[in-house]
């Protein structure tokens, strides 16, 4: 299920300017890495290049491989849409289609590809909205409104939705900055549980959430205003936060700048 | 800001103001100059309500007037002869020719503009799609005397070769078949009132896809939705409401569409089976083809017509704007 | 699909694929058998084998690339073709449409055309000109927006500065029902106030007062907008400064939005300017030149181009002087928009987009 992701000489531009410059690293199969950094070094673009949703903003343009196990995600005649398929995303404000009830929202990325039997959709919904931790709250009012739900269920339920059609890997960028800290707790141990199943890359303001959920992280760092974002290490979470081999690092963390 | 998109984009409304305020605008209030500036503006908001009092009296005043002398059914006779004696005339005929002719220019608009506003936004190449977006706001400007113009003396040649074709094909039907006149039918009107509110249509549609939240798009790409199903997932359902809203504004302006319909149909005041062969006719234009030759009688029985127009302009008007309104209830729901 | 768990997959993010230039050689391909059929059939209109090229493009598209590509891509394929299709299907109409008045306009415009009236020039015989309509036009619209612009600002700064309560609700309300009039409606509505029951005849002030009516929601309405993108804040201060209500709508909320009021009054004037129904009934026409708007019938542009294309039944100098008025009026109206586009882009509050 899960894969590896094999990161090498990636660039993404904006129109003409370079947002991120020459990032190599490689992502392990059933784990946590947390993408840390101070705002604008490229972090969420460089998650986005990851299932190509970079090129859908306008201008947005990626040189470079990421390899998925032994595919490249840019190389020739490659579908951006079924990369979509095998690496599933999850965004930093809880999006459920707001037309759509719960149960529609699961199953709308299944809907997209071939038909399924009621009962078979009946089952992958609540396993999915098991697997989001959801289903309790929500099992009674599977026909109402996603946009209903709380703040921290919306965004439990976009997992479910996300997970529904077993991508390989899972992006979350910043899951939890929009949400109060009870529904962050919650999501957090959801990814303790997921990384079982799904590699799971997870971008994050916030580095004592890198801390709890991710097993390595990459810390990113810009020169200055207006120059591309790099990625500075990428170690053992354990490593980063007690003795990075970076300076910058070092001083990202212990709150000296970002 | 763009005017003419104001049905859709919805301004921030201005903050109530603070008590404080209130007691200050209400002392400020019996400042001479406050006075007179509020009585202008007051008064002038009362004008405006005078002037629709107005032209509800009058024109209900005048169609009493006729109404009351006509002989025939005003709803069902199928005659128009208001200075004859006694005084015939119904508005079947009239009511027949509006819907028809509505019914088929919203048929080829609605589909066709709303096609035309998601290639805007979102089939056009960047570069593209705002200039054509510009040019298509500047054709809503074009007075309906020109598409009449263009309408009677390009389009309707034009069209005999296609009236022949349906009249092959579909002609069986009945509704569809041909004599072979000059093809200055219900049908025709239709196609030229579509081409008439494209623009309008395409403008507010626009919009109103322009206004889907990056972050829906975004989710039903995720999941790895092609860009058609992006837009039957998260655009479609977003904007129904709004493109219901634009047709209607639409269709309002197709019910009281006057010069292109009289420069184009061929008027008969009866009910023609086929949309194909001429004749017939709509309000507005029985209204503009037949007012000079009416007597004062003959003015009152085309008010009493207009009357009906209005009401049902009114009524569609309305609607649109209702849903508009229960949009914006919806739309702050989930950002 | 059988199983409940997953769905089968290629393992292979690569499907087969069309080539990028699929669409345009499907489209050059439609377009050709279209011609060929219309061709060999003795189809006369373009229309003809325009509709048979779009329905090929579309059917083959789909055919060819659900073989290639699968369903899902051939239904994305042929979402994106009929878009196409709909866009060009509505750009051939409309193009035309300009296409056709410059070009056939541009026949008889000239300096002597804009500078002559009608008044010695039978409706067979060639010469002549638009000046007895184009001074009629210009005084009907200019007394229809000297009445509607005040009024209408008047009334927007009512319901945005003072507006509370039974009577702005009500004016509001009413300028949403003013705003769907069928121009021919307040053309009947100023016949029978003003010619049928006062007994007055024709001019053009009558004209200007149907055309006010059609006026005034739409100036009413485009300056509510623009005065609720002014700040408070900006109130507020000068209210603070002790600044009477008045003289701060005057000297701070009118001028910070007065850019965007004149967008919507010159859109608006646009807009009146192409009227013909109700100048047809209320004005009627003249071929000399009537200076006096209130006294007797006056010539007018689109009433002018009406007439002309009546009385030439599609041949002749009248048919010429037609167009040529119809390119005068786009051109007039196409001028206006763009101007006011122009304010709109210069002096747009930076509340805005």
């Amino acid at each position: 299920m899960a894969k590896r992701i094999d990161v090498s000489g990636l660039n993404a531009y904006y129109g003409s300017f370079l947002a991120i410059e020459d990032i190599s690293m490689t992502i392990e199969p059933r784990s946590v890495t947390a993408f840390i950094g101070p705002s604008g070094c490229g972090k969420s673009t460089f998650l986005r290049t990851l299932n190509r949703m970079h090129e859908v903003t306008p201008g947005g343009r990626v040189e470079g491989k990421v390899m998925l196990d032994d595919e490249n995600l840019y190389g020739a005649g490659v579908d951006p849409v079924s990369v979509r398929r095998e690496v599933g995303m999850v965004f930093q404000r809880p999006n459920p289609f707001p037309t759509m009830s719960v149960y529609d929202n699961v199953a709308a990325g299944l809907k997209l590809n071939g038909s399924y039997k009621k009962s078979e959709l009946d089952d992958i919904v609540e396993r999915s909205l098991k697997g989001a931790n959801l289903w309790n709250e929500v099992k009674d009012r599977l026909n109402k409104p996603g946009s209903g739900l709380s703040g921290g269920q919306q965004q439990r339920l976009c997992i479910a939705r996300a997970i529904a059609v077993e991508p390989n890997v899972l992006l979350m960028d910043e899951p939890c900055s929009a949400l109060d800290p009870i529904s962050t707790l919650a999501i957090e141990d959801l990814i303790g549980e997921l990384k079982e199943r799904f590699t799971i890359v997870i971008v994050t303001h916030n580095m004592q959430q890198a801390a709890r959920v991710s097993d390595r992280t990459a810390f990113f760092n810009l020169a200055a205003v207006g120059q591309p974002g790099k990625l500075i290490e990428i170690d053992e979470t354990e490593r980063i936060f007690s003795n990075p081999s970076v300076q910058a690092t070092e001083d990202y963390i212990s709150g000296r700048f970002g | 800001m763009d005017i003419t998109t104001q049905t859709s984009a919805s301004p921030p409304p201005p903050a109530p103001l603070s008590p404080a305020e209130q007691k200050r605008a209400a002392r400020a209030a019996t400042r001479p100059g406050d006075r007179i500036f509020l009585g202008l503006s007051r008064g002038s908001g009362i004008f405006l309500l005078v002037i629709m009092a107005a032209i509800a009296v009058f024109l209900t005043w005048r169609a009493v007037l006729a109404l009351s002398e006509n002989e025939g059914n005003f709803f069902t006779t199928f005659e128009w002869n208001p200075t004859g004696n006694p005084p015939v005339f119904g508005i079947a005929v009239l009511a027949f020719g509006t819907i028809v002719s509505s019914i088929i220019a919203m048929a080829i608009a609605v589909p066709v503009a709303v096609g035309i506003a998601l290639f805007l936004t979102h089939y056009a190449p960047r570069r593209l799609s705002g200039p054509i977006a510009y040019v298509i706001d500047l054709l809503a400007a074009v007075p309906s005397i020109v598409y009449g113009l263009w309408g009677a003396l390009f389009l309707v040649p034009k069209l005999e070769g296609l009236y022949g074709w349906l009249d092959d094909y579909l002609g069986w039907t009945g509704i569809l078949a041909w004599q072979g006149g000059a093809p200055r039918s219900l049908f025709t009107v239709g196609i030229l009132l579509a081409i008439m509110i494209l623009p309008i249509i395409t403008n507010v549609s626009r919009e109103v896809f322009r206004q889907v939240p990056q972050s829906h798009q975004e989710a039903a790409l995720a999941l790895g939705a092609t860009r058609w199903e992006v837009i039957r997932m998260a655009v479609l359902p977003f904007g129904r409401s709004g493109i219901i809203s634009a047709s209607m504004l639409g269709l309002g302006r197709a019910l009281g569409e006057t010069m292109a319909v009289a420069m184009v149909l061929s008027p008969l005041f009866d009910i023609q089976v086929s949309l194909l062969d001429f004749g017939g006719g709509t309000f507005a234009q029985n209204i503009a083809s037949k007012f000079g030759e009416a007597s004062v009688m003959g003015q009152d029985a085309l008010i009493a017509s207009g009357l009906v127009l209005f009401v049902i302009t009114l009524l569609v008007n309305g609607a649109a704007r209702m849903i508009i309104a229960r949009r914006k209830e919806f739309s702050g729901a989930n950002a | 699909m059988s199983h409940a768990t997953l769905p089968d997959r290629r393992s292979s993010l690569r499907g087969a694929s069309l080539p990028k230039w699929f669409p345009w050689a499907a489209a050059a391909g439609s377009i050709a058998l279209g011609l060929g059929i219309s061709a060999a059939a003795g189809l006369q209109s373009d229309i003809q084998w325009g509709l048979i090229a779009a329905v090929l493009f579309v059917i083959g598209t789909y055919a060819v690339a659900s073989k290639v590509e699968g369903r899902r891509q051939a239904k994305d394929r042929v979402a994106t073709s009929l878009v196409w299709v709909a866009f060009i299907l509505a750009v051939v109409p409309l193009a035309s449409l300009v296409y056709e008045t410059v070009k056939r306009g541009v026949k008889v415009l000239d300096g002597y055309f804009l500078s002559h009236s009608m008044g010695v020039v039978g409706d067979a015989e060639p010469g002549g000109g638009i000046y007895h309509a184009l001074l009629g036009t210009l005084q009907q619209v200019g007394i229809a927006t000297a009445i509607a612009v005040p009024v209408g600002v008047l009334t927007a700064i009512y319901l945005v500065e003072y507006g509370r309560g039974k009577l702005a609700r009500a004016v509001t309300f009413f300028v949403d029902v003013m705003t769907g009039i069928p121009s021919i409606v307040a053309g009947l509505f100023i016949l029978s106030i003003w010619i049928v029951t006062f007994g007055m005849g024709q001019s053009g002030f009558a004209g200007a007062m149907a055309l006010t009516i059609l006026m005034l929601p739409t100036v009413v309405r485009s300056t509510e907008e623009m005065l609720k993108l002014v700040p408070n804040e900006l109130r507020e201060a000068s209210l603070a400064l002790g600044v009477p209500k008045w003289r701060t709508i005057l000297k701070v909320v009118l001028p910070t939005s007065i850019g965007g009021i004149a967008t919507g009054v010159m859109l608006s004037i646009a807009r009146i300017t192409g009227e013909t129904a109700p100048l047809l009934m209320l004005v009627w026409t003249t071929p000399w030149i009537n200076a006096n708007p209130f006294d007797g019938p006056q010539g007018s542009l689109p009433v002018y181009i009406y007439l002309q294309y009546q009385s030439s039944a599609g041949v002749g100098p009248g048919y010429d002087r037609a167009w040529a008025g119809a390119l005068t009026l786009i051109a007039f109206i196409m001028i206006l928009n763009l101007a006011a586009r122009g304010i709109a882009r210069w002096k747009a509050p930076k509340t805005g987009r």
